[in-house]
């Protein structure tokens, strides 16, 4: 059951083949039985999934329910929902309850989707591997002593191992497509400002962008139809048309024309990744593509500029958790320093506290033109080197990260070598670019994804053109071992 | 040694919109703590600002009203640092891009004169909300946040170092507070925290052009508090400078009970506010069609009020500048002009009896139980002699304490003039005749005693004698015979 499209289990339970509560069952079941593995949920929500799939059936019953109508999905615990905890990763909010759904919860709700629970994620969406968890990390499904990606690792890996039908998540800087390569899922990040930022916790205002995580480019669609659109709660959201995504996947792709940046293919790259890569490119071509080598120049200055720009936003964002209102407060605060201090010493991991002092810094008097106002230049560099491409191809594609799934706790101790995995996903938050990342064929059974990069508000062109390929090629569909 | 005094404001005023700059929630003072405040005041994780447009478009007015540029493009940034009525731990505000730029007003000082001020810039922000220290017995105690207020749109008007005396800085405060009420885009109310003044002070050698260190006084809400301050801040700055010391940057608060001032932040815990732009929110781009929209109905301002009553009706400077001082009150004087044509009258009767009268009651003239139509019925019969000069006084008081239009006093009064000249001949030709002795001063040249006459007729008239008539009436008869 696990194993089927949205689109077959949405058919199917129109057919009254099974109910909305049956297949709710058997996903909680799941759940329970093999998440202790993975760690990728925070919360199970039990007892509000089965009240939402009754709601499901009764609706699909009388004719009148949404898309996706009893489809069992998992929501990032970085969205807000109202009744269930939403921690964002962090002892921070490990009390916390929003009285308010995010926009992107609320418009999958009213489209019916029935929400299993929150998934784990790296404390505020700082990280690259999940192991910044207050919860702990997530294990790949693929193999259990490697990380799931990060920062949505925790809906990576839930999806990948058959958990829910698909996920929420969020991507700053890569936290969608890295943790989608790694785990052996499709992964979307819509154009920056394409699903409202509404009860969507802030990590930095001008990346974060809600997107997809699921089994393939047509379930992504189905949800990203549902989440797209503007919201007036959100002012950077973007008054655009959304077209019918499912409608696009079909579409013909020959005559596409692919850029390949030269820039993603150099020093760094696991050079069996490169191959499988490749390999995919050669199966565009196949199809009908054209590739072309491009150049993004500015590129190499995308991760320097990204944690400048992300741990500015970071710190402000970050300081309304001040053990005053809600969230931890540390015990017995002697004054007012202290109540702050300790509140957030306690309640922030090393990895929150970094980029708030980097940002702290960045922001500082006399610093913040020497650091913020030149990463926003180059910031614009960035987008122009992509403006120019666009100008000659339809999309650009090249690896999502520079290797697979790497062991637990190995870059934990080395920031840098950490923060470089994102290295070919952050570009496109820094321009505002729609991004996806699709399985290929894995190296030595660890999945390797193909980035798709396309121009603004061309998320329908990406979900056709992951799709075609994965008409042709079996990639997305491999499972786990023991998930499958 | 002669000082220069060098003031300069920062003034708060709270727009006058029914919800807040960044939510929907209310503004309405007074409510009890946190009732007003949403989910966006609080703070609270993954909420986001949407910007009031009504907020943007009173800023549009006065930045018209000041004759200043409103900015096509500004900029909200954020102001950060921690205080725990401050949920987000920033202050949403304006920084590098304020959204109306340089204007001018020009007061009125106590000779007369008038002098131009500059405005440097105004920017919208949010306020804070407020916390309440509570002791107890024990001398430990609470501190309770009430957010009610966080949120709450304000318009921060900066002057240039412009002002040289307190009282110059109280004029500038009062122009710029009787502007914003005039122009709708705020109620002005000192008492609820709507007009909150900073005055940056310092003080120089006479003829230094170079500025001296300054001190800023925060939260000013009363006129008198601003001179008083000001008052003792220069003379505290004088002290230090003479007495071998430096004055120290800093921020410093006024107690009115002590009449002083003292330092507000100790130096090491001095902020550094790590302005940027505010991701959550888009730039504030304005075309002209708002502006239009903004400024449409924007009324007659009141420095071309004060002109023009001025040169339109030929009062004096200081009546014009009374009469403007604010906005009901000049519509008033303009409704009694036009209905009597009478505009000295008009500006005696309102600048005198009414002024009095609102004063005594301490009450707005839009609470005025004599409204403008009932005053111009007054002027109207001492126009036609109905009532004399004197006489009118007692109807207005009349009128006052709510016993009817002019009309309707006069006749239940019986304060008819009597202009009767059949009734006054026979009057008068009594007086005359019982006084033989006055007749024979008077005509013996004593021409005072023409006074005993006139006092004798408005004694015997109860006043209502039309003191013209008698004049004429008194001088034929005493000259013949």
């Amino acid at each position: 059951m696990q194993n089927k499209s949205i689109a077959q289990m949405a058919a199917e339970l129109r057919l009254r083949n099974y109910s909305s509560v049956e297949l709710t069952r058997h996903y909680l079941e799941r759940i329970a039985r093999l998440d202790p593995r993975l760690n990728s949920f925070i919360s199970v929500a039990s007892e509000s999934a089965l009240a939402a799939a009754e709601r499901a059936d009764r609706a699909i019953a009388s004719g009148d329910a949404g898309p996706l109508a009893g489809i069992p999905i998992a929501h990032k615990d970085i969205f807000c929902t109202a009744g269930i905890k939403t921690s964002c990763g962090s002892r921070m909010l490990d009390n916390f309850i929003a009285p308010y759904d995010a926009t992107v919860v609320e418009r999958l709700a009213a489209a019916g989707a029935v929400v299993l629970g929150k998934t784990n994620m790296d404390e505020f969406a700082m990280g690259s591997s999940n192991e910044t968890s207050y919860y702990g990390p997530v294990h790949n499904p693929w193999d259990a002593d490697r990380v799931p990606g990060g920062s949505s690792g925790g809906s990576a890996a839930a999806v990948a191992a058959r958990l829910c039908a698909a996920a929420t998540g969020t991507d700053t800087g890569g936290s969608i497509r890295q943790p989608a390569a790694l785990c052996g899922i499709t992964g979307i990040k819509p154009t920056y400002g394409r699903c409202s930022r509404w009860g969507m916790i802030a990590f930095a205002s001008s990346l974060d962008q809600a997107g997809v995580l699921a089994r393939s480019a047509a379930d992504a669609a189905c949800l990203l139809d549902e989440m797209a659109g503007f919201d007036p709660r959100d002012s950077t959201s973007a008054d655009v048309a959304v077209p019918d995504y499912v409608d696009a996947l079909d579409d013909d792709i020959a005559g596409l024309r692919i850029g390949l940046p030269k820039e993603y293919f150099g020093e760094g790259l696991d050079p069996r990744v490169a191959a499988s890569v490749q390999d995919a490119i050669k199966e565009y071509e196949r199809l009908g593509a054209k590739v072309k080598e491009i150049s993004l120049p500015n590129s190499p200055l995308s991760v320097p500029v990204y944690y400048v720009v992300a741990p500015a936003e970071c710190s402000s964002n970050l300081a309304r958790f001040d053990g005053v209102r809600y969230g931890h407060r540390c015990e017995n605060p002697q004054d007012l320093e202290d109540l702050y201090k300790r509140s957030r010493a306690e309640g922030f991991g090393d990895e929150v506290q970094r980029r708030i002092m980097i940002g702290t810094y960045v922001l500082s008097a006399g610093y913040y033109d020497a650091y913020y106002l030149k990463a926003q230049k180059i910031r614009h560099l960035i987008a122009d080197d992509f403006a120019r491409a666009f100008e000659d191809v339809d999309v650009v594609m090249g690896p999502t990260a520079p290797s697979t799934a790497f062991a637990l706790g190995a870059k934990t101790d080395d920031p840098v070598a950490m923060y470089l995995n994102d290295i070919y996903t952050i570009a496109t938050n820094l321009a505002g670019l729609p991004g996806m990342s699709i399985p290929v064929e894995p190296v030595e059974g660890l999945p390797v994804g193909l980035q798709i990069i396309g121009n603004y508000f061309q998320e329908a062109r990406l979900l056709n053109v992951a799709h075609r390929f994965q008409h042709v090629t079996h990639w997305h569909q491999g499972a786990p071992s023991g998930f499958e | 040694m002669q000082w220069e005094t060098v003031i300069g404001l920062e003034i708060h005023t709270q727009l006058a919109t029914q919800s807040k700059i960044f939510s929907g929630a209310s503004t309405a003072f007074g409510a009890s703590p946190n009732t007003q405040a949403c989910a966006i005041d609080l703070g609270l994780p993954g909420v986001l600002p949407v910007l009031n447009a009504e907020a943007v478009r009173l800023a549009v007015r006065f930045g018209r009203a000041i004759g200043a540029e409103v900015a096509p493009r500004s900029v909200f940034a954020r102001k950060n640092y921690f205080y725990p009525d401050l949920p987000k731990g920033y202050q949403i505000s304006q920084y590098e891009l304020p959204i109306v730029g340089e204007g001018r007003v020009e007061i009125v000082l106590g000779d007369g004169s008038v002098k131009s001020i500059g405005v440097t810039r105004a920017h919208l922000e949010e306020d804070a909300g407020k916390s309440l220290h509570e002791e107890n017995l024990a001398g430990g105690g609470y501190t309770g946040i009430d957010l009610n207020r966080a949120g709450t749109p304000l318009l921060e008007i900066v002057s240039e170092p412009d002002m040289r005396t307190p009282q110059e800085a109280v004029a500038y405060a009062r122009k710029i507070h009787q502007l914003v009420r005039w122009i709708g885009i705020s109620d002005g109310n000192m008492q609820e925290g709507s007009f909150r003044v900073d005055a940056n002070v310092s003080v120089r050698p006479l003829g230094q052009t170079r500025f001296g260190t300054r001190t800023e006084i925060k939260n000013l809400n009363s006129f008198r508090f601003i001179e008083r301050a000001i008052q003792f801040e220069v003379e505290r700055q004088i002290d230090v400078i003479e007495g071998g010391g430096s004055v120290v940057q800093e921020t410093r608060l006024y107690d009115p009970e002590r009449d002083e001032t003292r330092p507000m932040r100790s130096k090491e815990e001095a902020n550094d506010y790590r302005y940027f732009p505010d991701p959550d929110l888009l730039p504030v781009e304005i075309d002209v069609a708002f502006i239009v929209e903004a400024v449409a109905d924007l009324p007659e301002l009141p420095d071309s009020m004060r002109e023009r009553f001025h040169t339109q009706y030929g009062l004096g400077e200081y009546d014009a500048s009374l009469l403007t001082a604010g906005r009901e009150l000049a519509q008033y004087f303009e409704a009694v002009v036009q209905a009597t044509a009478e505009p000295k009258l008009a500006a005696n009767w309102v600048n005198g009896e009414l002024a009095a009268a609102l004063n005594r009651s301490e009450i707005d003239i839009a609470q005025s139980p004599v409204s403008a139509a009932m005053l111009a019925g007054l002027i109207h019969r001492i126009q036609d002699g109905t009532v004399s000069g004197k006489l009118a006084k007692q109807v207005f008081e009349a009128m006052w304490s709510g016993e009817g239009d002019a009309d309707s006093v006069i006749q239940a009064r019986g304060l008819r003039q009597i202009t009767d000249s059949g009734a006054l001949e026979s009057m008068i030709a009594a007086i005359v005749a019982a006084n033989p002795g006055q007749v024979e001063q008077y005509r013996a040249g004593k021409d005072k005693v023409f006074g005993f006459f006139v006092g004798q007729v408005m004694k015997e008239s109860k006043g209502k004698a039309n003191p013209q008539q008698v004049n004429e009436i008194l001088m034929r008869v005493l000259a013949s015979d």
